[in-house]
């Protein structure tokens, strides 16, 4: 059965050539919407029989490599097209293609009417594809490829509407913004097999042999160096400071884009690789620290911006970013596993989330549209009431909600709270812990502020849509309402695949499934913690005390944004004109983008543009044309001798001879 | 068959003396003659790769004695080796594809101009085969004069500067290179050589200060045709004013003239001076990729940035050489096609829209997407094989480019020279977005026809190149690697040095007690490239 | 001994006068006929010394002058006349396109 695992991308593949030479010609939205969620299906159906083959296989042994062919080989470097099988892969590619189909499925009817249909499922098929080879790919170089392969699609999704100008730029910052975290990520490839390779003369990049080869590896120095390029891959692809401004100019792509890619799937590569390096990491003590530091720093400075904005895709866009930070909080203190889920748990409810508001904003686009307002479709100002036009999708946006704030009993409770728990408890960050705790804490709180804000902003209250257009909002169709339900359904219960032991033990001694299945992908990351630092212990009392904070500090963050937004709705405004600086600088990003701007871009176009006219044009072709003036002007004084009269060439001839002559006579 | 390698490279000639017959109002039949012409060539060196056997010696060799002036034994020597095996099939590869890009934008000197193509196809297809200097030599010079004619007649605006300028720029390398050849011949009568193939003269020591000279000499001509900073400036104009199919030649072939040259010639024969010139050559090399970046990032005209863009790729290709291991060699061998391919694909596509709207400036464009899709898919997936995209062929070069250049002594250059990539991303993609994408608003744009089933045919098996050599690049590593090998081994001479440096103060302390250790070295030194006949 | 000697002045002095004519006279044909006197003067010096010397070199060297000099004529001729077609005129003077 491993030997199949080559279906898996297949699929999709196949259907991104199918729909992308053909598409145009096969037009009928069902014949290409089918094609297109098939492939995925398919995919998916084959990656769930993998999975019941893998948890088949005793526990160590459930790392298969399957080798298809050798890509490259040259010298002692070599990569092959070959796949690996272990938890981590498996749950990747499950939670990829799974999530995939769904969003698939819901595109048949978002996408409905599109001009470039066909363009738009082979697009998607084409990141599908690259996204399973990232987290198949048993070695550093096919992850590269599908790393760039997301980065790709994301590209092209991104500039989906490339007629707008807003669309193909932010499509563009996305490619470059991701190419330098790549070039970092292929400085870490090239270091770690040269180092690798030069001291211990182990020529490799495959994952299982690296992690067999990981205690050659020293603590820190060359590791660090490794290890720290890598992770600034990880930043480009999963937008964190400082390469986090892609992500919500993003948003430009049609709104299943985002929830797939943007949300579920593809940012949250950085995470994956980084579990798929845990040995490594683990190794490196500053960036174990680097790492929880940028996802802490994340974490809390996308989530004040979260909290200003007005677009709903932008909200839940850098409430993105502020998840992630978790994640990557997560990996910097070693809690590998708790990193892993909230990558699960928050591909459900952020779908679910972003699918609702693809929802929300098909409906009023549609409904705005009857009444030809030009007014935005995306914005909440504009909003507000839609509950009682859209009841279940205000149901299944409920739900993701209340689990991304951390509400006991839904996954984003389990999995976030988890993290802050290894945030305050870790053994690796000493009295840092405290401080990494409370970034972690208060975002949670500004999470559970700008959720509800958005909540309440969009379906409850009164519906400040322009006059006349309530009547054309309604529900969405079936095709679109299945896809959040599916997703409101694993927002709500995904976090029961890994119950805290805490509260495992409570209920009767629930086991935490997802640890128990992912521990020998980190056996050896968790192996070198124990032997290197001392864990200290902390009381049950302490647990259940934290576990109660997080959960007061999500009802605080609600009640606030009841307070503003539903009891009060004027003091925002008066927030707003109290702080007109504070406001200002949140709702503009805190002006990253222009700093940006200012710092990289314009020097470099400054310095291009000195460099042509200055070097190439003035210096280079100063000289070379300056020989040629050189010339042209001494032949321009001695021309003047060929006066095209036969006989003075002639005479000058004969003289000539005469002087020749009368040298040999006379000398 | 045992002469194939000439017959591939003089059908051309024939072809030539087929076109003076017919008269040149039948333009048609000239372009078909022309493009049969080419197309057979390409058909004959098709079993090149298939005789092609798996080892580093030279192939396919015929040896006749030619010119005999007094000591001077200059012979017609031909062969490949696995170095020069896939450039002359790019070069039978790229040449159908440049006639047939021809076919509606040459329609003045239709003649005259299919001779001038085929005249220089003699002369790459000579200059790669060439296993003696003097032929090489004079295949060189063949080729520029052909080339000179193109961009001179039926080149753009500021043709004739142009055209002076690739040709007085080529024109100044070439000299010192002859110089430089003819005293390596004097040194080769000296030593006592009478054959004078190439390889004989892989055996020749010449003394270190000398090797600096020479190679000095060598470099400079190469460097120009690669190009490399700062000998750059003649290529923007060539490309820009030369006709489309000059450009694509000039690019896809022309180019790695050059950095063939150093594999082939400047490496080898001088490996101490290559070694002396390493850290010289890389630094300009990376300046040229980050420069080149920074200019093409800014440039009004598409054809001027895709120039550009070459002189970025081309410095990692010399980066990639001079890291001197294996890795390095392959990527940038590989790297030399991969480059002929993307960045012919990048000419013809400018060439495309330039047919139809006799512009190349980008800001004249704006939002072709909309009206020609095939093109922009084709425009796209070119764009991305030339930053470099895994998956496609710039991939596999660039990434074992800079793995060599991380294992050998270049490493911080290597460091540099990957920020390349991002750089690569930013003026292709910003150009793509500006040519491609947007609104389509200037109402010329708005009659644009798409590809017509021509243009798509000749940019299909450029298509199906980029992903085969993307995906699977195996095959064409594994005819170069052995011939690799051989010239990296004999160009490595860090222990010969090492050996005889030792040599004296092991004799000097012990004379008589370890003679073992005074011969080790030597028997250590890396066995230069034995004659293969 | 004598003999030799007279031939040589006269090759002088027909070399001499066509040397003089060619570099005085303005007719092209005139021009013409001084280079082939010039040419005959030297062919006569080569014939005395091959005669003098008893070497047969010079007489062969002649056969050459001789074949040069017809191709010339020929050549020459033709030249003028496309001259003439144009300028109307033989006269070497007004052959100056050539000048800077």
């Amino acid at each position: 059965m491993f030997d199949n695992v080559w279906l898996i991308p297949l699929f999709p593949l196949i259907g991104f050539l199918i729909n992308g030479l053909l598409g145009k010609k096969i037009k009928n939205e069902t014949i290409i919407g089918t094609i297109g969620s098939v492939a995925v299906f398919a995919s998916f159906i084959t990656a769930v029989m993998i999975f019941m083959n893998l948890i088949g296989l005793p526990a160590n042994e459930r790392s298969v490599n399957v080798k298809i062919f050798s890509w490259i080989s040259a010298g002692n470097f070599n990569a092959d097209i070959a796949f690996l099988i272990d938890p981590l892969s498996c749950l990747m590619m499950l939670v990829v293609t799974g999530i995939s189909t769904v969003i698939h499925i819901y595109s048949i009817g978002y996408m409905h009417g599109e001009e470039g249909f066909y363009r738009f499922f082979a697009y998607l098929n084409l990141f599908v594809f690259s996204m399973l080879l990232l987290v198949s790919g048993n070695n550093l170089l096919l992850m590269f490829v599908g790393w760039e392969g997301v980065g790709l699609c994301s590209y092209l999704l991104i500039g989906y509407y490339f007629h707008k100008k807003s669309a193909s730029d932010a499509g563009k910052k996305a490619f470059v913004m991701n190419r330098v975290g790549d070039f970092g990520f292929l400085l870490g490839t090239f270091t770690l097999f040269w180092w690798l390779g030069q001291t211990h003369d182990v020529w490799t990049i495959q994952f299982t042999e690296l992690a067999k080869n990981a205690d050659l590896f020293p603590t820190g120095g060359i590791v660090t160096i490794i290890t720290l390029c890598f992770f600034l891959g990880a930043t480009g692809k999963s937008a964190q400071i400082p390469l986090y401004t892609w992500l919500p100019d993003a948003m430009e792509g049609p709104t299943p884009v985002s929830a797939l890619i943007h949300a579920a799937t593809m940012v949250t590569a950085g995470v994956y690789m980084i579990g798929r390096m845990s040995f490594l990491f683990i190794r490196s003590p500053e960036t174990m620290l680097t790492v929880a530091v940028v996802g802490a720093c994340t974490a809390l400075f996308a989530a004040t911006i979260g909290t200003a904005q007005n677009d709903i895709k932008r909200v839940l866009a850098y409430s993105t970013v502020s998840q992630l930070g978790y994640m990557f909080l997560a990996m910097g203190v070693g809690a590998f596993t708790a990193g892993i889920f909230h990558l699960m748990t928050h591909a459900f409810f952020k779908a679910c989330l972003f699918l609702g508001s693809g929802a929300v904003i098909h409906s009023m686009h549609h409904a705005l549209h009857h009444v030809h307002s030009h007014d935005d479709a995306q914005d909440m100002r504009n909003m507000g009431g839609l509950k009682k036009f859209m009841p279940l999708t205000y149901l299944t946006f409920l739900t993701a909600t209340i689990a991304i704030a951390g509400i006991p009993g839904f996954s984003g409770f389990f999995s976030k709270d988890e993290i802050l728990w290894q945030a305050f408890a870790n053994p690796l960050h000493g009295s840092m812990n405290t401080v990494l705790w409370a970034f972690g804490a208060c975002a949670a709180l500004l999470t559970a502020f700008y959720m509800f804000r958005l909540v309440f902003m969009t379906f409850h209250g009164t519906c400040r849509i322009k006059a006349g257009a309530e009547k054309h909002l309604h529900e969405s169709p079936m095709v679109i309402v299945v896809p959040l339900l599916i997703l409101a359904f694993f927002a709500a219960v995904g976090g029961y695949f890994g119950v805290p032991k805490l509260i495992g033990d409570l209920f009767g001694g629930i086991p935490n499934y997802l640890e128990h299945f992912l521990s020998p992908v980190f056996a050896n990351a968790e192996a070198y913690m124990h032997a290197h630092t001392h864990h200290a212990h902390h009381s049950h009392a302490l647990e259940w005390g934290l576990m109660g904070t997080s959960v007061v500090i999500a009802v605080v963050g609600i009640s606030v944004a009841y307070m503003l937004y539903m009891v009060n709705p004027d003091i925002p405004k008066k927030f707003t004109s109290a702080f007109p600086v504070l406001h200002r600088a949140v709702y503009n990003k805190w002006y990253v983008d222009e700093i940006y701007d200012f710092v990289f871009v314009n020097p470099c176009k400054a310095l291009g543009r000195l460099l042509w006219k200055g070097f190439d044009v003035l210096v280079v072709d100063g000289i070379v044309n300056g020989v040629a003036t050189v010339v042209m002007a001494f032949g321009g004084v001695i021309r003047y001798f060929q006066t095209g009269q036969i006989y003075n060439y002639a005479w000058t001839m004969a003289f000539g001879v005469v002087v020749i002559v009368g040298y040999y006579l006379f000398k | 068959m045992s002469n194939i390698l000439s017959v591939m490279t003089f059908l051309p000639i024939l072809g030539v003396l087929l076109l003076l017959f017919i008269p040149k109002e039948s333009k048609g039949v000239l372009r078909s003659v022309a493009l049969a012409t080419t197309l057979a060539s390409f058909a004959v060196s098709l079993p090149l790769i298939t005789g092609f056997q798996t080892n580093a010696e030279f192939q396919f060799v015929e040896n006749v004695p030619w010119i005999a002036a007094g000591p001077f034994a200059m012979r017609y020597n031909i062969g490949i080796d696995g170095i020069s095996l896939w450039l002359v099939v790019l070069t039978t590869f790229i040449m159908p594809i440049s006639v047939l890009s021809t076919w509606t934008a040459v329609e003045e000197h239709v003649k005259e101009y299919m001779i001038c193509m085929l005249l220089l196809e003699t002369g790459l297809l000579g200059a790669f085969i060439s296993l003696d200097l003097f032929l090489f030599y004079i295949f060189w010079e063949v080729m520029l004069i052909p080339m000179y004619f193109m961009i001179g007649i039926w080149g753009g605006k500021n043709r004739l500067y142009a055209a002076v300028k690739f040709f007085i720029y080529t024109m100044f390398g070439s000299m010192l290179m002859l110089v430089a050849l003819i005293y390596l011949y004097f040194l080769g009568t000296k030593a006592g050589i009478t054959d004078f193939s190439l390889v004989h003269f892989f055996d020749l020591k010449v003394d270190p200060s000398t090797q600096t000279w020479l190679f000095a000499a060598f470099a400079l001509a190469f460097a120009i045709k690669v190009p490399m900073f700062p000998l750059h400036t003649w290529l923007p104009d060539a490309h820009t004013e030369a006709p489309t199919a000059g450009s694509v030649i000039l690019a896809a072939i022309m180019l790695k003239m050059g950095t063939y040259g150093y594999i082939r010639f400047a490496m080898p024969l001088f490996p101490e001076a290559s070694h002396q010139f390493t850290p010289f050559i890389a630094t300009l090399a990376v300046i040229g990729i980050i420069y080149a970046a920074l200019v093409a990032m800014v440039q009004e005209d598409v054809k001027k940035l895709v120039a550009y863009s070459s002189v970025a790729h081309l410095g990692f290709v010399m980066l990639g050489l001079f890291a001197m291991n294996e890795q390095g060699v392959t990527g940038a061998l590989l790297q030399n096609l991969n480059h002929g391919i993307s960045t012919g694909a990048l000419f013809l596509i400018v060439g495309f829209i330039y047919e139809r709207r006799h512009t190349r400036l980008i800001t004249d464009f704006g939002g072709l997407s909309k009206q020609m899709p095939i093109f922009a898919t084709i425009f796209m997936i070119v764009t991305l094989s030339s930053v470099a995209l895994p998956g496609t062929n710039g991939f596999v070069g660039e990434f074992l480019i800079l793995v060599g250049g991380f294992e050998s002594s270049l490493r911080w250059w290597t460091i540099v020279a990957s920020s390349g990539v991002i750089f690569a991303a930013v003026y292709m993609l910003w150009m793509f977005q500006r040519v491609m994408f947007g609104e389509l608003d200037n109402p010329k744009n708005q009659k644009l026809l798409d590809l017509n089933a021509r243009e798509i045919g000749l940019m299909i098996p450029l298509l199906i190149m980029v992903f085969f050599l993307g995906v699977y690049p195996n095959p064409f590593i594994k005819k170069m690697t052995p011939a690799i090998n051989k010239i990296v081994a004999h160009t490595r001479i860090e222990p010969v040095k090492t050996a005889k440096a030792a040599v004296p103060t092991v004799e000097d302390t012990a004379p008589h007690a370890v003679p073992t250790q005074s011969v080790n070295p030597h028997a250590s030194q890396p066995v230069a490239a034995p004659a293969s006949h | 001994m004598d003999n030799l000697n007279s031939y040589l002045i006269l090759s002088a002095v027909l070399f001499s006068i066509g040397t003089i004519g060619v570099l005085t006279r303005k007719n092209a044909i005139v021009v013409f006929m001084c280079i082939e006197l010039m040419l005959n003067a030297v062919n006569l010096t080569f014939v005395a010394f091959s005669r003098h010397l008893g070497n047969l070199d010079g007489q062969i060297f002649v056969f050459f002058i001789m074949t040069v000099a017809a191709a010339e004529a020929a050549v020459g001729l033709a030249m003028f006349i496309a001259f003439f077609n144009n300028r109307e005129s033989i006269d070497i003077d007004d052959a100056n396109i050539m000048k800077w």
